[in-house]
């Protein structure tokens, strides 16, 4: 008999019930080569020694009772640190199908136990949520009478975006006559590889992810860009002729800033645009957030910062007064920086006062486009209760900010971007291009470009999401050598290619149906519809039933 | 789907004989109205003095025409002509058609001090008012044009009854320019402001197929807060109010149109002689991009006329006739009733990238080419 006293009972005690996964396991099948729990990026399970009742059932003995066996099983631990996560990598690496993360059907005590050790719980990754108002919006203004459909496999289709302060006609014609000033504009695949730093990103996925798009450019002729994120840039891509694919990011950190401004001299060719982070969907009222498992060797000489410490960025841009003269200063010392040659644009969170900030931007004659990011956008690292509460879902706020340009006349002039939660489902091209319809000239998009170009296991579902602890399995959000060799550049390359090919193919069969091919549709709100008659209302589409 | 017809000539013809092309091409058309634009404008019973506006529409009752009458009164036009139309009621589908105007009016005294400019400013905005009025008195009173040389009709039913229903064929009325469209009431509700030709400030324009990309170039057009840019009844009136703001507003070339309705790939802008500043142009009027299969057709203030095609290039309209007497019509049929008795070799369906010109002068069309040289030597 075990004494109670000797079990223990602490408030945080949690048993494998209590957790969001729990291991299933089946020793029939398991050959004990122990691959899972060497693979395990939490270290969830373990190999023991157990010990089984063999009950015996000789009636003819006098002796009673029962015979115990050892045997080595695998167990799952019920710290949180332990907790399984429901990666599945167990499963992938079994031989023999013998174990596997399994959804925990009972009630989570574990969360009622997030706030430990003084902090509260962070996390990598999205916001566990898989509704998506995106993905009810269908596209139903298909051409069915003196405009023919188009046949998206032959047809030719115009589907390029553009990012840059565009004139108004008038004052482009005059300015052309008198030699003047003309803002630089990009003509850009409308699907942006959203900003995810390096940093945030291992080496081996930041390559794969560059090697795609520079393939993609310059092989497929798709003008895809990328973003950096906050953390600065390699130095051989500042210095490379594929810097013009890249979009720079510059955050209230300014990780990586020294580097950049010093290899200006040196760069083959200007970027792609810059863009000043003033806020992310996934996290509003925060900074970027680098923890100190992910802050490697590397990463440390990139950032100019010491190894092994948090880098948390502030809030707001720390050396400016106010929001307002930040975006104008901001605005215009970048775009001096690389004589105004290149496009400068903020990103700022989903938010009721986007329309203040959009506004702001018409009048300022330097400022190249705004980039909304809603509340469904993923990050690297960030508090619970910012991913899951904080912040604005991206549609309405897209099409409030496109109907107030369109009353100002203004819609062509300052690009609106949209980010948060575009295939959070797996389907990128019905997100985007609703979004698209709505107002926007093109959608960002980081996690649906991990789980696609390189196999991240995260889910709506709270799978994974250890993208802060440096620990990801796949090797994406790793800066350990020993995991992110597990991530091959050449192959996250061709599924960026892939996803590229496929997503375009997808446009086409979205337009094809409205009969559009000779410009992106954007604005085209005739063409959606919803069948939620509040949201229709909202959105000025069209209610479906 | 909509049928055109476009005559230009130099001796004024009837519209009755561009009414009859519209008869050949009826075979895919449900003949639900016909619009007539006519430009240079002779009238049998009055000697018409170029310069003078002429508005057209229509007063669907008496208490309209009063109000109509008042109206012009106060803003100090005078009544010259009084185009009384013989009609045949009988053959008309819509019951309050109380009067079909096409009213000669003089200028006021006050309009000598003001400018070209300022008058055309005033003459749209005095059919506007027309149009408000109507509108705010359940649709009593339509206001199609007025303008100097330019008469406009418009009417729900089959073509050539609307013709004989307003006898046309008596030849009172004649013009240099007759623009004739059949209506298809498509997506949109039949409205006599749904049909085409459209007009703005001398600018005149007609169309077939659709236009998917009407939404956002509405937008994009209602944005500029420019009092003629309303209405938008039909998304083929954005073609007319494209025209109007590049040819007056963005004062460019003619030429300029088609390279912002549909202008040229980026790799084409590439090798093009002015590929930067197109390429701008392109970029600043992307949300005035269409997306057809569209013909345009139109006719500007010195009776030049000009067609083009969108991208797709999925309409087979033909110019064809000889000098001096031009036909333009979305099926060649229209232009053999046109113009029987011509060189048919000489017969031409613009491609994409052309702009189909008659000058003024009607010796000779031109066809221009998007990938010519852009007729802008400081935008070079």
């Amino acid at each position: 008999m075990v004494s109670i006293r000797s079990i223990s009972s602490t408030p945080s005690s949690l048993t494998y019930h209590d957790l969001p996964w729990i291991v299933a396991h089946r020793e029939d099948r398991c050959t004990l080569c122990g691959r899972c729990t060497s693979v395990c990026p939490t270290e969830a399970i373990y190999l023991a020694y157990r010990r089984q009742r063999m009950p015996k059932l000789d009636i003819l003995q006098k002796k009673r009772g029962s015979e115990y066996r050892t045997f080595v099983g695998i167990r799952q631990r019920t710290d949180l640190d332990h907790r399984c996560i429901g990666c599945g990598m167990c499963s992938m690496v079994c031989p023999n199908e013998a174990i596997g993360p399994q959804v925990n059907p009972n009630d989570e005590r574990a969360r009622f136990h997030s706030y430990q050790k003084g902090d509260a719980w962070k996390r990598g990754g999205r916001r566990n949520d898989r509704a998506s108002l995106l993905d009810q919006i269908s596209f139903n203004r298909i051409s069915m009478l003196t405009d023919p459909a188009l046949d998206a496999g032959r047809h030719e289709f115009h589907m390029n975006t553009l990012l840059g302060r565009v004139l108004p006609p008038e004052e482009y014609i005059r300015r052309q006559a008198k030699g003047e000033w003309i803002p630089p504009v990009r003509e850009i695949f409308p699907f942006i590889i959203g900003s995810m730093s390096f940093g945030a990103l291992s080496p081996n996925m930041w390559l794969g992810l560059l090697q795609g798009v520079a393939y993609c450019n310059e092989v497929l002729g798709i003008p895809v860009v990328m973003c950096t994120g906050e953390g600065g840039c390699p130095p051989w891509v500042l210095k490379s002729p594929f810097l013009k694919y890249i979009v720079l990011q510059i955050a209230s950190g300014y990780f990586g800033w020294d580097e950049i401004i010093r290899a200006i001299p040196e760069m083959q060719c200007d970027p792609a645009a810059i863009e000043i982070k003033y806020g992310q969907g996934a996290k509003p009222g925060d900074g970027g957030l680098l923890m100190w498992f992910k802050v490697s060797k590397l990463i440390a000489r990139l950032r100019g910062v010491p190894e092994g410490v948090d880098l948390p960025s502030p809030p707001v841009h720390q050396t400016l007064y106010s929001i307002e003269e930040s975006v104008m200063k901001m605005i215009q010392t970048m775009s001096m920086a690389w004589n105004f040659r290149v496009p400068v644009y903020p990103k700022i969170s989903g938010s009721t006062s986007a329309k203040s900030v959009l506004n702001n931007l018409v009048r300022n004659p330097y400022a190249s486009a705004l980039l909304i990011d809603g509340i469904d956008g993923g990050t690297g690292a960030a508090y619970n209760i910012s991913m899951d509460a904080t912040g604005h879902p991206i549609a309405s706020n897209v099409r409030d900010c496109y109907l107030d340009l369109v009353a100002q006349g203004k819609q062509n002039e300052i690009p609106i971007f949209a980010a948060g939660g575009i295939g959070k489902n797996g389907n990128p091209v019905q997100n985007g291009m609703a979004l698209i319809m709505l107002g926007a000239s093109g959608v960002h998009m980081g996690k649906y470009i991990m789980q696609s170009a390189a196999g991240c296991l995260g889910s709506e579902k709270n799978r994974c999401n250890v993208c802060n602890l440096g620990i990801c399995p796949k090797g994406i959000t790793s800066q350990n050598p020993k995991l992110y060799r597990r991530l091959d550049p050449d192959q996250v390359a061709q599924r960026v290619v892939d996803v590229f090919l496929g997503l375009r193919t997808e446009i086409k069969k979205v337009m094809a149906p409205l009969g559009r091919s000779q410009s992106l549709p954007i604005g085209m709100s005739d063409a959606l519809g919803i069948s939620d008659k509040d949201v229709a209302d909202r959105l000025q589409i069209k209610y479906i039933c | 789907m909509c049928r055109l017809a476009m005559k230009t000539a130099s001796v004024p013809f009837s519209p009755f004989s561009v009414i009859s092309a519209m008869e050949a091409m009826k075979e895919g058309y449900d003949g639900s109205g016909l619009g007539l634009l006519l430009r240079g404008v002779s009238f049998a019973d009055y000697k018409y003095q170029t310069g003078d506006p002429i508005l057209s529409g229509i007063a669907h009752t008496d208490a309209a025409l009063h109000r109509l009458n008042a109206f012009m009164e106060a803003k100090g036009y005078t009544l010259k002509y009084d185009h009384e139309f013989n009609v045949q009621p009988s053959l008309i589908e819509a019951t309050d058609r109380h009067k079909y105007l096409v009213r000669v009016y003089r200028l006021p005294e006050s309009f000598k001090e003001l400018s070209q400019r300022q008058i055309d400013e005033r003459l749209m905005l005095t059919r506007l008012a027309l149009r408000a009025d109507g509108e705010k008195h359940g649709g009593d009173l339509t206001a199609f044009s007025f303008w100097p040389n330019v008469a406009m009709i418009k009417e729900v039913g089959w073509p050539l009854e609307i013709g004989q229903a307003l006898g046309l064929d008596d030849h009172r009325i004649t013009s240099r320019v007759c623009m004739a469209q059949g209506r298809q009431n498509t997506n949109y509700g039949i409205n006599l402001y749904a049909c085409h030709p459209f007009f703005i400030q001398g600018i005149g324009t007609m169309t077939n197929g659709e236009n998917t990309a009407f939404v956002p170039i509405r937008e994009y057009l209602t944005g500029m807060h420019y009092p003629g840019y309303i209405g938008y009844q039909s998304d083929s009136e954005v073609f007319a109010h494209i025209l109007h703001y590049v040819t007056r507003r963005l004062e460019l070339p003619l030429q300029a149109y088609k390279h912002v309705i549909t202008p040229l790939k980026t790799d084409e802008l590439a090798n093009h002689p002015q590929g930067a500043f197109l390429k701008g142009l392109r970029d600043v009027c992307r949300r005035m991009i269409i997306d057809g299969p569209n013909c345009v057709m139109g006719s500007l203030p010195d009776e030049t006329t000009i067609m083009v095609m969108d991208t797709k290039k999925m309409r087979p309209a033909t110019i064809g006739g000889k000098p001096g007497e031009w036909a333009l019509a979305s099926e060649i049929c229209g232009v053999d009733a046109m113009i029987p008795e011509r060189d048919k070799s000489l017969d031409f369906q613009p491609m994409r990238e052309n702009t189909v010109i008659v000058p003024p002068s009607r010796q000779e069309y031109t066809i221009w080419s998007q990938f010519d040289q852009f007729p802008l030597p400081q935008a070079a």
